[in-house]
Order: C-alpha cells, then sequence, then structure tokens
C-alpha cells in the first residue's frame, strides 16, 4: 500500500487517480499511524513550504522519517521535494526535513514566476528515470526551486539551473507533476511503484 | 528549456462543446471527455474548459462534465465559467481540475482571486480577461458576462491589480479576433505581457501555424489558446507543433 499524505496543502485528486490507473492500491491519509504502516509514501504538494509546519503538529513528521530510516521507498512531489532540504526562502525560519543539504530559492527577477510550463530534463542514469531519456519535457508549477546537490538526477533550467529530481537511496523527489505530465510522468511514477519495498 | 504552450479550449454549454464566432452563433462540436483525450493525444499542451452558459444563466458548472474529462487527462486541466466562490472553485478541484479560472466575479469581488490563491496557490488560480479594442485604438476595455457587459476598466490595469491580488496566470481573450481564426491581437497581448510578471494566455484569433508564431514572437505570450480550429480539424495540433518547432519555437515535441 502507498500512503499518499495529506497535509492540506493543496489538491490530492491527480496523483491518486494517476496511481489508481496505474493498479497501485493507495490510501490517501492524514494518519501517522497509517504512515507507519505504508509500504511506500508519496508526499504531494502544490502548496506553501510552511505546510512542513502542518507535519510537524501532525505528527507525520516523525513517522515519515521513522519509516525512510527503516527503508522505505519515499517520492516528494513538488513543495513535496523542497521539503527535503534544510529550507526555503519561501518560509524563512521554518525547517524542512534535512534530509538533502540547501536552500530553495527564488527565480531571478529577469525570468516570469511562476515557472510554469513543460520544460526539458537533463537526466542521469538511475532508477526513478528508467527509461527517461534527457530532452524529455515534463510539466512544472513553482515559484522556488531547489538547488543542484550531489543526490541531483535530473537538473532544468529557467533562469538558473535548479534539480527537477533528485535521489538518494530510498529517498525521491520530482519538482515536476509527474501526475501531469503525460506518458513521461507515468513511466516516473510507474518506476516508483516497482522499486522493491 | 521552457517550451510554448499550446492549450486546447472547450467551451462547453449543456455538457456539450459548442463554439461560436465572437462569442455568437453556436455549433456544436463534439463531448468534452471524448474531444479533451483526442486533443491531448494529438499534442495539446493542456486542456481548458470553460462553461460558456454558466454565468449568464447562473448555473453552476458542470461537475459531472469536469469529472469524466479529469478522468481521461493526464496533462494540466483548467476549468472557468461560473465560479463565484471559494466553494465553487473547491467543487471544480474536488472533481479533477488543476486550475481554476475566474472572470466575471473576480471583477466584482476581486478578493475572491486572493482567497482561492491562499487555499490552493497561485498556480491554481488563472484570472480570465475578455478585452475589446476602444474605438479601434490601442486601448482596451475588460468586459464580463461572457463578453457581453462592458465593465469600464482598462484591460491592462485590470491584469495587473489580478497579478497584484494572486492570480498565477492571465487567459486574456481578445473579444474583437474570437473565432476569427484571423490572428491574435498582439498589440493587446504585448500590452499585457509588458504589465505583468505572471504567465499569460493569447486567445481569440488563432489561425494557421503564422498565427501563433506572431503571438509568440511579437505578442511575447507564454502560451496560446485556440478551440475551434482544433475541433473542426481545420489545423492538426500536431501539424501545428511541426510547423512552429521548423520556425525555430521551443515546443514540446514529441508529445
Amino acid at each position: 500500500m502507498i500512503a499518499l499524505v495529506d497535509y492540506r496543502a493543496g489538491n490530492l485528486t491527480s496523483v491518486k487517480k494517476t496511481l489508481t490507473c496505474l493498479g497501485v492500491e493507495v490510501a490517501v491519509t492524514e494518519d501517522p499511524a497509517v504512515v507507519a504502516q505504508a509500504e511506500k509514501i508519496i508526499l504531494p504538494g502544490v502548496g506553501h513550504f510552511s505546510a512542513t509546519r502542518i507535519l510537524e503538529q501532525s505528527g507525520l513528521r516523525g513517522a515519515i522519517l521513522r519509516r525512510i530510516e527503516r527503508g522505505v521507498p519515499f517520492l516528494g512531489i513538488c513543495v513535496g521535494m523542497q521539503v527535503l532540504f534544510e529550507s526555503s526562502a519561501e518560509a524563512p525560519g521554518i525547517p524542512g526535513l534535512g534530509l538533502l543539504a540547501g536552500a530553495c530559492k527564488p527565480f531571478p527577477a529577469n525570468v516570469k514566476s511562476p515557472h510554469v510550463g513543460w520544460n526539458s530534463l537533463d537526466c542521469s542514469d538511475c532508477s526513478l528515470l528508467r527509461g527517461i531519456s534527457s530532452g524529455s519535457f515534463v510539466y512544472f508549477t513553482h515559484s522556488y526551486c531547489a538547488p543542484v546537490v550531489e543526490a541531483t538526477v535530473a537538473r532544468c533550467e529557467y533562469g538558473r539551473e535548479f534539480s527537477a529530481a533528485v535521489e538518494k537511496n530510498n529517498v525521491f523527489g520530482v519538482q515536476f507533476h509527474p501526475e501531469k505530465s503525460g506518458s513521461v510522468g507515468q513511466a516516473l511514477l510507474a518506476n516508483f511503484c516497482r522499486l522493491p519495498c | 528549456m521552457l517550451t510554448k504552450r499550446i492549450i486546447a479550449c472547450l467551451d462547453v454549454a449543456g455538457g456539450r462543446v459548442v463554439k461560436g464566432v465572437q462569442f455568437q452563433q453556436l455549433r456544436d462540436a463534439g463531448d468534452p471527455a471524448e474531444l479533451a483525450a483526442a486533443h491531448s493525444l494529438e499534442g495539446a499542451d493542456e486542456i481548458v474548459l470553460l462553461d460558456i452558459s454558466a454565468t449568464h444563466e447562473r448555473r453552476a458548472t458542470l461537475i459531472d462534465t469536469v469529472r469524466r474529462t479529469a478522468q481521461r487527462l493526464f496533462i494540466p486541466f483548467v476549468v472557468g465559467g461560473g465560479i463565484r466562490t471559494v466553494e465553487d472553485a473547491a467543487a471544480v478541484f474536488d472533481a479533477g481540475a488543476d486550475k481554476v479560472s475566474v472572470n466575471s466575479a473576480a471583477v466584482a469581488d476581486p478578493a475572491l482571486i486572493t482567497r482561492i490563491a491562499l487555499r490552493y496557490g497561485s498556480q491554481a488560480v488563472i484570472v480570465a480577461l475578455d478585452a475589446k479594442r476602444k474605438d479601434g485604438a490601442v486601448r482596451f476595455e475588460a468586459y464580463i458576462g461572457g463578453g457581453r457587459k462592458a465593465t469600464g476598466l482598462d484591460a491592462v490595469a485590470w491584469t495587473r491589480e489580478a497579478e497584484d491580488r494572486g492570480a498565477g496566470e492571465i487567459l486574456l481573450t481578445s473579444m474583437d479576433r474570437d473565432g476569427t481564426g484571423e490572428g491574435f491581437d498582439c498589440d493587446l497581448t504585448l500590452a499585457v505581457t509588458d504589465a505583468v510578471h505572471i504567465p499569460v494566455i493569447a486567445s481569440g484569433g488563432g489561425g494557421d501555424a503564422g498565427t501563433f508564431l506572431d503571438v509568440f514572437r511579437r505578442g511575447k505570450a507564454d502560451a496560446a489558446l485556440a478551440a475551434s480550429i482544433f475541433h473542426f480539424g481545420l489545423h492538426s495540433l500536431g501539424e501545428l507543433k511541426q510547423q512552429l518547432r521548423d520556425a525555430g519555437v521551443p515546443v514540446r515535441w514529441p508529445c
């Protein structure tokens, strides 16, 4: 069972629908006890970095971190990827999960913000992006972006180069929306669902 | 590289896709869910469903149509028409929309933009604007109620306010060009793209690839939307994208 974490940061309908279409059993939950039993965890997010406070208050933060420590595959989407980092200029003083070093920043002033639309990936070899080649287009919508770090497995360029996908052991994140990225996004979610638990 | 989006719009009335010329003379163009799925396969980068009868007939958006359409799509899906409250927007999001487009209600109550943005994020709020040239000059007035009522608002000033209040994108329709296929109003588009720092979707007047090229180059549009030219098979989305790519416009291809 995949736990799709509902921390009230927007709209989960599309992610749930796409996973269901892939034949995966999904539980939409805000209950740390359900997360504690999950074989995989997806943290979606189209909201605000400060939503990490809700993770803290609800006990979800601890439940997620404990599962990650036990090797359970975790995928953060959009803000769900940004919270893997230490912090974000979007919510100064609010700590992220800190599993990856670095801080999320806004785009430079010479480009429009939010970054909305289909942009291309510059991919490395990794399990999350198996079968997805560099130059593939995926759908982004975000105003803050994560730095390129050692765990970066796909880069994207918009005003500056930023992390489009990260992978570190059992922790995965994508800045774009795989559930909105046509067949490329479905292939990525299928790769995640196929990972051994 | 960020690509220029080609967006297919479905104007819906009574659960069917319809299309008019300059907001009138409606023709039936098919089932919304079927057409949306077909456009997505052909290469549409995004689908917009506008309930064009919603405002003046005071009907709620067709939630069932939204749900059926969302079920078939794995690309961004926008719904507009008749969204007056955060609750209206919530119903559309719950049915599977990724963004809502607000028009008349935002003019009447600009704080609506902020209320939806606070709950769902700015990326989920598009402010749609129907604009018409004033006395043929390069000045534009905003209209509401499906193009039925002049507001007296300057279109460019209104888009700036919409951005300040939390809109994530502007959907800008030229009423003068709507349904004509004669080309987008690049003066209007440029006036708005220069005024705001959020993406602008140009609409009204899309025809051959040259009209799209023009609105991307001269109008600096981030995306271009068309309806009738796709539904009635006048132009295929795939061919359009191929021609734009040949002309050096970054587009998502293959899809």
